[in-house]
C-alpha cells in the first residue's frame, strides 16, 4: 500500500476524525481531572456508561441532544462516585478508578440486557447527520473533510477551546490548576480544594462519557457490549502525551485516530504482507512510547495522586 | 467533613469490616434483581446453590477459583511494593502462549518434568512481560499503570494472530484455536468426571509459599518496605529498584502460571477467550484479601462464587449475567471503603 497516495485520500482523513472525536473528547475531560490532582481510571467505564446511556435515551424515543446531555448526566454521576472515594475519603486512585470502571462497564450491559432482553441483532437509532458549513464545504479537496463534519465533531472543538480559556484565562481555571500542583497553598488562598477537585471530577467524567455517546449516537447507530474497546486508556496515555495541555491534545488524538484509519484501510485489503493485528497495535505501542518519552520531562501537575487532608501536612 | 484515625483498632472490626462491606453490596445488587423482576432471596437462594449445591457445582466453583488464586497473588505482591500492575491479563496470556508452544511438541518430557517445567516457562514468560514496564517504571518514571494496562491490549492482538495464522489448529473446523497441548502438559484432574484439575493445588501451594517469601524473608520485608514508604527505604538504604524488579518478575510470573493453569488444566488449547478477564478480577481479589496472600485464597473463592453462582442464578430467573460482574465491582469498592474506616474515623465537621 502505498502511503503517500492514502495522506492525498479524503477518505483517509475524515475516517481519521471521526475516530479522532471520541478520543478528543476523553482526552479533555482526562485532563481536566488529572489538572485538579486526581487521576481517573474510571474513564474506560465512564465513556461506556455514555456510550449505552447516549444510545437509550435516543432508542427510547429522545432526542439526539437529549442523548447527549444525558450521557454527560451519567458521567458527572459516576464522576461524583469517583470524587467522594479519591477526594472526600483519599483512597487509592488507582484502585478506585479501576472499581468504577468494572462497575459501570458491567453495569451498562447489564442495565443494556435489562431494557433491551430480546435483542438479537442490536437494534438500531438514526444517528447525527454531518452539517456542511455553507460555501467552505464546496472546496474541493479540503473543503468535504474539514468543513462537512459531525455536529458531535463540532462540539469537541468547542469544548476544546473552552477548556484552554477556562483553564488559563478565568480564575476558576487558575483554582483548579492550583489545587493540582499545590493544594496547601490554594487552601490558604481560600479554595475549597475538596470542591473545585470534585466539580472537575465530574465536569471531566461527563465530557468522557459524551466521548462515548459520540461512538452510538454519531459514529455508529448501534450499541455493542466491549465498544469502547480500550479507547479510554488510549485518552489516559493521550493525556500524558498531550503534557497536559488542551492544544496538544487534540494533536494527539488525530496522530493516534491516524493509524487507526490506516490499519482499517489495510485490514479491507485482502493479501498484506503485515497481519492487520500489527496495525491494531500500533495505537497501543505508541501509547506506551508516547508516555516514556513524555514522562522524562515530568511535567505533570504536582499534586497528582495526592490526597488532600486538611490540616495535614 | 474530616477523617481521623483510630487507635488501636480490635481484631474483631478488621474481620467484620470486609463482612459487612460484601453485605452492603449484595444488598445494592439485590436492588437490581427487584428491578429485573425476581425475589432477591430466591436469586442469593439460587446463587448459593448454582455454585456451592452439589459435587458438580462445588467442582466448577473451585476450576474457578485456581485461575484467581494466581492472578489474586500476583495483584497482592505487586500492590504491596506499590508497583500497580494492571497487566496481569496480558501477563495471563504470555504464559499460556509460551506453554502452548513448548506444550504441542517443542519438547518432548515425560509428564512429570512437563508440568513443572511448563509452569515455570510460562511464569518466567508472565514475570518477562511485566519486568519491561517495571523498568520504564524505575529508570524512565513511566506510570506503570497505562503501560501494563496497554499491554494487555497488545498482547491480544498477537494471541489474536497466533490463533488465527500461524498456530491455528488444522482439525479444528476452521475455529481459531491453536493445536492441543500434549497428553504429558494436562493435568490431571481432581476428581472423577469433575472438571477440577491439579492447578487447585499448585496455586494452593502459590499462596503459601509467597505468604512465607512475604512474612518470613528478608526478600518480604523489603517488599512490603518499599510498598509502605519508598523514601524511607531509600534512605535506609534498602535496595529498593532490585526489589522493585524481583517483584515484578514474582508477580507476572504467578499470573503467567495462571495461564498454563487455563491451558493445561481446562481447554486444552490456546483461544483469545482463554481467560474472561481473570487480570482484572485478580485485582479484586487481593484487595478483597487485603493483600494479604493466605486471604487471597478465600477472596479468590468468594469472587468464584459469585461468578458461578450468578451465572447459574441468571439462568434459571433470566436475568442478566452481567450482574456477576456488577456485584464484583460494587464488593471491591465497598471493602476498599470498609478497610478505610478501619483505620479512619470520619468526623463531620
Amino acid at each position: 500500500m502505498d502511503l503517500t497516495a492514502l495522506l492525498f485520500e479524503s477518505g483517509f482523513w475524515i475516517a481519521t476524525i471521526r475516530m479522532a472525536t471520541p478520543l478528543l473528547f476523553g482526552t479533555l475531560g482526562e485532563l481536566i481531572c488529572e489538572r485538579a490532582g486526581v487521576l481517573n481510571l474510571g474513564i474506560e467505564g465512564i465513556m461506556a456508561a455514555g456510550c449505552m446511556s447516549g444510545w437509550m435515551w435516543v432508542y427510547q424515543g429522545g432526542t439526539l441532544w437529549g442523548g447527549v446531555v444525558f450521557a454527560a448526566f451519567i458521567g458527572a454521576l459516576f464522576g461524583l462516585i469517583h470524587a467522594l472515594f479519591t477526594v472526600y475519603l483519599g483512597l487509592s486512585q488507582h484502585v478506585t478508578g479501576i472499581g468504577i470502571t468494572m462497575l459501570a462497564s458491567s453495569l451498562s450491559s447489564f442495565v443494556f440486557r435489562m431494557l433491551l432482553p430480546e435483542a438479537t441483532t442490536p437494534p438500531k437509532i438514526i444517528p447525527f447527520e454531518a452539517v456542511d458549513i455553507p460555501f467552505l464545504s464546496d472546496i474541493p479537496g479540503i473543503g468535504p473533510i474539514l468543513f462537512s463534519l459531525s455536529p458531535m465533531t463540532l462540539l469537541a472543538l468547542t469544548v476544546l477551546g473552552v477548556v484552554w480559556y477556562g483553564l488559563y484565562r478565568t480564575p476558576a481555571g487558575l483554582a483548579l490548576r492550583m489545587v493540582g500542583e499545590n493544594p496547601m497553598a490554594a487552601e490558604s488562598q481560600g479554595v475549597d480544594v475538596f470542591l473545585i477537585r470534585t466539580l472537575a471530577v465530574m465536569t471531566g467524567s461527563a465530557l468522557m462519557a459524551v466521548g462515548g455517546a459520540y461512538l452510538t449516537l454519531s459514529a455508529f447507530d448501534a450499541f455493542y457490549i466491549g465498544m469502547i474497546n480500550g479507547r479510554g486508556w488510549i485518552c489516559i496515555a493521550l493525556v500524558v502525551f498531550a503534557s497536559w495541555k488542551p492544544g496538544k491534545a487534540l494533536l494527539g488524538a488525530l496522530f493516534f485516530a491516524g493509524f487507526d484509519a490506516i490499519q482499517m484501510r489495510v485490514q479491507q485489503q485482502s493479501i498484506s504482507l503485515i497481519p492487520y493485528q500489527v496495525y491494531l497495535m500500533m495505537p497501543y505501542v505508541f501509547s506506551i512510547i508516547a508516555l516514556v518519552i513524555m514522562s522524562r520531562k515530568a511535567s505533570y501537575p504536582k499534586a497528582l495522586l495526592v490526597p488532600f487532608r486538611k490540616g495535614e501536612r | 467533613m474530616r477523617l481521623e484515625p483510630r487507635q488501636n483498632v480490635s481484631l474483631t472490626r478488621k474481620l467484620l469490616a470486609p463482612l459487612m462491606a460484601v453485605f452492603i453490596a449484595l444488598a445494592l445488587c439485590s436492588l437490581l434483581i427487584v428491578w429485573a423482576g425476581a425475589s432477591p432471596f430466591t436469586a442469593f437462594y439460587l446463587l448459593i446453590k448454582g455454585a456451592l449445591g452439589s459435587t458438580f457445582a462445588l467442582s466448577e466453583t473451585l476450576t474457578r477459583t485456581t485461575p484467581l488464586i494466581f492472578t489474586g497473588l500476583a495483584a497482592a505482591v505487586a500492590f504491596r511494593a506499590k508497583l500497580w500492575n494492571i497487566g496481569g491479563e496480558g501477563q495471563l496470556y504470555a504464559g499460556a502462549c509460551l506453554a502452548t508452544w513448548l506444550g504441542t511438541g517443542a519438547i518432548d518430557l515425560p509428564a512429570p518434568v512437563m508440568i513443572p517445567f511448563l509452569f515455570l516457562s510460562g511464569g518466567l514468560a508472565g514475570g518477562l512481560l511485566l519486568l519491561l514496564p517495571t523498568l520504564l517504571k524505575t529508570h524512565l518514571k513511566a506510570d506503570e499503570v497505562v503501560t501494563t494496562l496497554l499491554l494487555n491490549f497488545i498482547v491480544l492482538l498477537v494471541v489474536n494472530w497466533l490463533v488465527f495464522g500461524p498456530w491455528k489448529d488444522p482439525m479444528a473446523m476452521g475455529w481459531p484455536q491453536a493445536n492441543p497441548v500434549v497428553d504429558a502438559a494436562i493435568l490431571p484432574t481432581l476428581l472423577p468426571k469433575m472438571r477440577i484439575h491439579l492447578g487447585l493445588i499448585i496455586a494452593l501451594v502459590c499462596a503459601l509459599g509467597t505468604w512465607v517469601l512475604m512474612r518470613a524473608t528478608v526478600w518480604g520485608f523489603d517488599i512490603r518496605a518499599v510498598g509502605a514508604n519508598l523514601k524511607a527505604s531509600t534512605f535506609a538504604g534498602l535496595p529498593v529498584t532490585s526489589t522493585i524488579i524481583r517483584t515484578a518478575i514474582i508477580s507476572g510470573g504467578l499470573a503467567g502460571c495462571a495461564g498454563v493453569s487455563e491451558l493445561c488444566g481446562l481447554r486444552g488449547y490456546l483461544t483469545i477467550d482463554l481467560s474472561p478477564g481473570f487480570g482484572y478480577s485478580g485485582i479484586v481479589v487481593a484487595m478483597l484479601a487485603a493483600l494479604n496472600p493466605l486471604g487471597v485464597i478465600l477472596a479468590a473463592f468468594f469472587v468464584a462464587v459469585i461468578q458461578i453462582g450468578a451465572d447459574s442464578m441468571s439462568r434459571a430467573l433470566n436475568i442478566s449475567t452481567y450482574i456477576a460482574d456488577v456485584t464484583t465491582a460494587l464488593s471491591l469498592l465497598a471493602v476498599i471503603v470498609s478497610m478505610l474506616l478501619v483505620r479512619y474515623r470520619i468526623r463531620w465537621r
